[in-house]
């Protein structure tokens, strides 16, 4: 099972909440830009992976106990998202892979493709 | 404790405030917890409460939660002072949405939420009133093991 820090490295990713724990390990993984699909669809424990940057995600992830979060193609959540996340113990990674290109990276690593 | 003695705490939502989308529902799973209800109970009242604070964030004016809980339930019944469903059997089925392309953007308007809200809750009941508002009962049981 890969941890948080090897998924880290598999985006080349830079991790935005830098004094949190990135040994846990991520059994699943749910890739959207819908939040109504991520409460909907998703397992609870994933990691979330979006390209969207908004309050509402960091409201999302709390509400659907998502375990971290990585915004694709580069994206960085202004100040104030980025308080909420760190408030609430929620590891945030940026990588500049695409959606397509981050979710085939990570799947690639999982034996049954985190679904 | 039983329903007399149920804990009880009712909270205002605001129609049209996107900022604090979601807060209400934060301190009701926060509130869960503390209270030593399992997670999956936990996290299955915290998602509908979301999704229906969200619609009244996003659909009507005025609203509020009213949460009860007991060792063996979950209750939330939520009431909003807005427009009001036309086919109320319309907006429970998946994708049906009326959401505008700003809600859409924000990462809304699936047309998910009813149909997330019957999947998550042991007994669901709505009742809406065109021009005035809609009520939604839900409960979630304890023991039960839904997903
Ligand atoms: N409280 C409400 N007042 C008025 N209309 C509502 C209310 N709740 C839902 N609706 C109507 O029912 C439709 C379906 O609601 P539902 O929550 O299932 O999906 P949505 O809000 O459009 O999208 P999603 O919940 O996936 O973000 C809405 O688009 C809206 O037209
Ligand atoms: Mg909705």
């Amino acid at each position: 099972m890969l941890t948080l820090r090897e998924i880290k490295n598999l985006l080349s990713g830079e991790l935005l909440t830098p004094e949190m724990n990135l040994e846990m390990e991520c059994p699943r993984v749910f890739a959207s830009d819908l939040m109504s699909d991520v409460l909907a669809f998703m397992d609870p424990g994933s990691i979330l992976v979006t390209g969207l940057v908004n309050t509402h995600v960091i409201r999302t992830a709390r509400l659907a106990d998502v375990t971290a979060i990585v915004f694709v193609q580069g994206k960085r959540p202004d100040a104030m998202v980025m308080n909420e996340a760190k408030l609430h113990n929620l590891p945030i990674i940026s990588t500049s892979c695409s959606m397509f290109e981050a979710c085939s990276r990570i799947s690639r690593s999982f034996p049954d493709g985190g679904r | 404790m039983n329903e007399e003695n149920a804990y009880q705490q009712e909270f205002q939502v605001k129609g049209g405030d996107f900022t604090r989308a979601g807060e209400v529902s934060c301190e009701i799973k926060n509130l869960l917890k503390e209270l030593g209800l399992s997670a999956p109970i936990v996290r299955r009242a915290a998602i509908a409460a979301y999704e229906a604070e969200m619609n009244i964030i996003m659909y009507a004016w005025q609203g509020r939660l009213d949460l009860s809980v007991t060792p063996d339930r979950v209750r939330i019944v939520v009431e909003d002072k807005g427009p009001g469903i036309q086919d109320v059997e319309l907006a429970l089925s998946e994708g049906y949405s009326t959401a505008t392309p700003e809600m859409r953007e924000l990462g809304f308007g699936a047309g998910m939420g009813l149909p997330n809200i019957k999947k998550n809750t042991d007994d669901f009941r709505i009742v809406s009133e065109v021009g005035r508002g809609t009520r939604l009962e839900m409960t979630f049981l304890g023991n039960g093991h839904k997903p």
